[in-house]
């Protein structure tokens, strides 16, 4: 008898499946792993923001590059989006293309034919 | 009344209910924030040269606090993990911690950081004057180099009487080492550790300054976004605890023996809201505290 089963009949609950219960004990790893990642790329993000890159636009640029490659580790592996149901990415198309609309606006502010 | 389809999957959506509303709420919440950062966006870009702040925070803290929020996104899945495996035990042990870290979170906020800016001031020079205070400015140097000028003198104000005292002719400022020491090369850009004020005061006549204020929302375009931003971030990060140790007391225990893998569905959501706001600090440590 393996830990995992110990602890089943301890609790007197068995899991939904035994093969659903075997998977999540693989995932476990995984989410150590990208939580290790993430904090070493916090490290990266505070040293590359005190590199000269030339500009302030560059160095904006790298630190957002490196945070948008944690927010998609974050909601790939933590928010489990790399596996998930058609309805959930149906969702999220839509709320892509409401803040990608909302930044546009921002960028329309300085969009002037008259005076530009 | 039963809530149908708490664990079992609705034909149509193919996902139990709370799944498909926490990801319409984190959409929502996507439009919440990102109408905050496309603030943030255009206050920046449209700021005058020198009046963008740089380095104000106190970076080592917040990258500490930005650990502390990986960490607790790390336990938290790991706590849902434990109850898939039916392990009640280290369930319990996760959510503890997660709920530390969300604890420690907001405590260096509300009690470190938060206060630290109410005790530092900042006076804004007029522009034609900004030359008599060129010892403090250094901007001749930055123009050298090409960087953008200082705008401000900062520090701690050894005279707070004086903002509302119509007598008073000048303020007395203990200088930030920008301030203290301008033409310093090292000065040019922010330092990683947080050095505190000097000793060394400047005296600034009153009708010199254009504005004059503690480092609160109200002191700058910067310090406006940044302490809504955080604030509202701070509020989902004590939503997010407050849930967790719902979660955690003995009621849950009861639900648990009930139905164990509705209450892991139920972490499972919290958990998803969680990560979400672990999300949005990794856009907001960078753009506050590093650039």
């Amino acid at each position: 008898m393996n830990e995992h089963e110990e602890m089943v009949a301890a609790d007197g609950h068995a899991a939904p499946d035994d093969h659903a219960a075997h998977n999540v004990a693989k995932h476990v790893r995984k989410y150590l792993l990208v939580g290790a990642t993430l904090i070493t790329f916090t490290a990266i993000t505070v040293f590359l923001s005190y590199v000269n890159f030339g500009t302030m636009k560059a160095n904006v640029a790298v630190a957002m590059l490196v945070a948008t490659f944690k927010a998609a580790l974050v909601a790939a592996i933590f928010m489990h989006l790399s596996n998930e149901k058609r309805l959930i990415y149906r969702i999220l198309v839509f709320t892509a293309f409401f803040v990608l609309g909302l930044f546009f606006l921002t960028y329309l502010a300085w969009y002037d034919p008259v005076t530009r | 009344m039963e809530i149908p389809y708490t664990v079992t999957a609705r034909p149509d959506t193919g996902l139990w209910n709370a799944k498909v509303g926490i990801w319409l709420f984190l959409a929502s919440e996507v439009m919440l924030f990102g109408g905050l950062f496309s603030a943030y966006v255009f206050l920046r870009l449209d700021a005058n040269p020198g009046e963008w702040p740089h380095g104000l925070l106190n970076v080592p803290v917040g990258t500490m606090n930005t650990a502390i929020l990986i960490a607790s996104s790390v336990t938290v899945v790991l706590a849902w993990a434990a109850l898939k495996m039916r392990r009640y035990r280290a369930y319990w042990w996760y959510m503890l911690v997660t709920i530390l870290c969300g604890v420690i979170f907001l405590v260096v906020k509300l009690a470190y950081e938060w206060p630290q800016k109410f005790e530092h001031f900042g006076a804004f020079i007029k522009p034609d004057k900004l030359e008599k205070y060129e010892q403090y400015l250094g901007n001749h140097h930055l123009a050298e180099r090409g960087l953008a000028p200082r705008l401000e003198i900062s520090g701690h104000l050894e005279n707070k009487e004086a903002i509302n005292d119509p007598n008073a002719k000048e303020y007395e400022i203990a200088m930030d080492p920008v301030n203290a020491d301008p033409t310093n090369p090292n000065m040019d850009r922010p330092h990683f550790l947080y050095v505190p004020h000097t000793e060394k005061i400047a005296k600034i006549e009153k009708e010199d300054v254009e504005r004059i204020s503690s480092f609160g929302p109200w002191h700058s375009a910067y310090f406006a976004s940044y302490f809504t931003i955080t604030g509202l971030h701070g509020a989902h990060v004590l939503g997010g605890v407050l849930v967790f140790i719902y979660m955690w007391l003995p009621v849950s225990k009861r639900l648990y023996k009930r139905n164990p893998e509705h209450l892991a569905n139920r972490v499972e959501v919290a958990g998803l809201f969680w990560h979400f706001v672990d999300l949005v600090w990794i856009f907001v440590f960078p753009l506050f505290y590093l650039l």
